[in-house]
């Protein structure tokens, strides 16, 4: 009986394995055994050699994008738990239970619309004759438009639009959760509002923040879109440097070489953040 | 102080909603530029949108892609999830850790790696090559979600079902999932969004017939238009329709 029970149970999780073993870690496997290939001319070599890895050290634009990637990776990390969290905060204890599912949803619909789509409708607003733009100078704030589109700064602001819809949902779900006996007994015992929050609130909601920033973190470092429209072409992050890779040059070896290292940072965060995730709880 | 935090909500939410709402204003303006002023209102975009056979194809190409990936892995996720919620396996955690996996990969990675394996194994780019690959990304999340809602309560009617003489099939199809159906469909539609939006990995796995979003980009090019903006619009409002309806009759349903 035990054992036709676990051959049952094997029965119905193989269509799974097999999907991902075929379809994720086979391709995984090849990627990194492609990143150890070397291309001469158009003839691709197999072989266990460093020297894509070696190139990334070695060539500045391929060093500096990783440097480019890291810096707005962590910029849009910090700035969207900055402003993520008081808005979290706002809809968890100001606004009416009955309304509070509400203003939730909308607070987080537009993050639901496409990379693409939501990049370009950044583009209409930064651009030069965009939105803002027009606004600042109709008020008289400048004479001149502002080169926002095709700078960094408009990567970010994509970014951070983007996450900080994320960060409130998670930090949120994890406020929610907070019993207000907790801040309760902090001022009862004496502790002033600030206090309350600095030493009992927030290293409580400290999950919710760490989740929400590593699926930060994992996003947008990875995502192709959002500097590739807003950014424009005067900084390269990876994927993009990737993208070219395999687009213009065809160097696949490189591109998987750049993937791993990708990973490899992902990793990194994973590791940093470990102790606060609970994804082997899923 | 309140009004200070009314104040930030209100901020948040115009930063929120500031290029949405470019988004669909300008997709009315009577003029190609979606910039300001707005002259107007014009459906002449819409028209153009509908009148479009790429557009369209794509949007056709994107509904087939994001259906058939998404009941693939709704299907694949729950016989998972059953499997491992419902009998005892050697190294289930293992088993559960390689199953959510691809959900801490980048797309860019899972498509890079799909890219690699078809070129050198000489098949070639199609719809099918993005399905395959948006069941990756969408089969973790259609698993975790269903293994969440398997509880032991649920166990307990399955039992009282077999006790009954049902076989597995039948308790299966007439117990579990109807029991699990708000957890399936949630499942489903995330992943049918999620389906709907991607771009890396169609744009990389495609060729000659492409998804939307890949043919929203091709437009791009051209710089800003207020047909792109039509399109976009159509994207969003159905994006958000579809998680409006979730809410309402999937995750409204639970509040007491």
């Amino acid at each position: 009986m035990a054992i036709s029970n676990t051959l049952r149970g094997w029965g119905f999780v193989t269509p799974a394995l097999f999907w991902t073993l075929a379809f994720f870690v086979a391709p995984f496997a090849i990627m990194v055994a492609m990143s150890l290939a070397t291309l001469e001319g158009r003839e691709l070599i197999w072989g266990l050699d460093l020297a894509n890895y070696r190139r990334l050290f070695g060539q500045s634009f391929l060093s500096g994008a990783i440097i480019v990637s890291l810096q707005i990776t962590l910029t849009v990390t910090l700035i969207s738990i900055l402003l993520a969290y008081p808005l979290a905060w706002i809809i968890a204890f100001r606004v009416p239970p009955r309304w509070q599912r509400l203003v939730l949803l909308l607070a987080i619909l537009p993050f639901w619309t496409s990379y693409v789509v939501r990049s370009y409708s950044w583009l209409l607003v930064l651009s030069r004759e965009g939105i803002v733009n027009n606004a600042l100078m109709s008020l008289g704030v400048i004479a001149e438009p502002l080169q926002m589109a095709s700078t960094r700064f408009a990567t970010v602001t994509g970014f951070v639009h983007f996450f900080v819809m994320l960060l409130t949902l998670t930090i949120f779900a994890n406020l929610v959760q907070l019993s207000p006996n907790y801040r309760r007994a902090a001022t009862d015992l004496g502790a002033s509002g600030w206090q309350a929050f600095r030493h009992v609130i927030l290293p409580l909601t400290l999950p919710g923040i760490m989740v929400g920033a590593f699926l930060t973190f994992v996003l947008c470092i990875g995502d192709y879109i959002t500097p590739q429209i807003l950014g424009g072409n005067n900084e390269l992050t990876v994927p993009q440097v990737i993208m070219v890779q395999l687009g213009r040059r065809g160097d696949f070896p490189l591109a998987a070489a750049l993937s791993i290292v990708l990973m490899g940072l992902v990793t990194l965060a994973y590791l940093a953040s470990a102790r606060w995730l609970r994804l082997d709880r899923v | 102080m309140r009004r200070l935090q009314w104040g930030y909500l209100l901020l948040a939410f115009a930063f929120i909603y500031l290029p949405v709402a470019s988004l669909v204003l300008f997709s009315f303006k009577d003029g190609s530029l979606p910039l300001p002023p707005f002259e107007g209102p014009t459906l002449r975009w819409y028209g153009e949108v509908l009148g479009d056979r790429r557009l369209m194809a794509a949007l056709g190409h994107s509904l087939m892609v994001a259906v058939g990936s998404s009941l693939t892995a709704c299907v694949l996720g729950f016989l998972a999830a059953y499997g491992l919620a419902r009998h005892v396996l050697p190294g289930s955690l293992w088993l559960r850790g390689l199953l959510i996996a691809p959900m801490t990969v980048s797309y860019l990675i899972v498509g890079l790696g799909l890219l690699i394996v078809f070129n050198q194994l000489g098949i070639g780019l199609s719809l099918w090559a993005a399905g395959i690959g948006h069941v990756v990304i969408n089969l973790p999340l259609c698993f975790a979600i269903i293994y969440a809602s398997m509880g032991a309560q649920q166990q307990n009617i399955e039992r009282a079902a077999r006790d009954l003489g049902a076989g597995e099939a039948r308790v299966i199809t007439l117990v579990t999932v109807p029991m699990l159906a708000p957890a399936i469909l949630a499942a489903f539609f995330l992943a049918m969004t999620l389906s709907w939006d991607e771009f890396v990995i169609a744009f990389l796995l495609t060729r000659f017939e492409v998804t939307l979003p890949v043919e929203i980009w091709s437009l791009l090019r051209s710089g800003l238009s207020s047909k792109t903006n039509a399109i976009g619009s159509i994207v969003f409002l159905g994006s958000a329709a579809i998680v409006l309806l979730l809410e309402l009759f999937i995750f409204g349903r639970r509040r007491p």
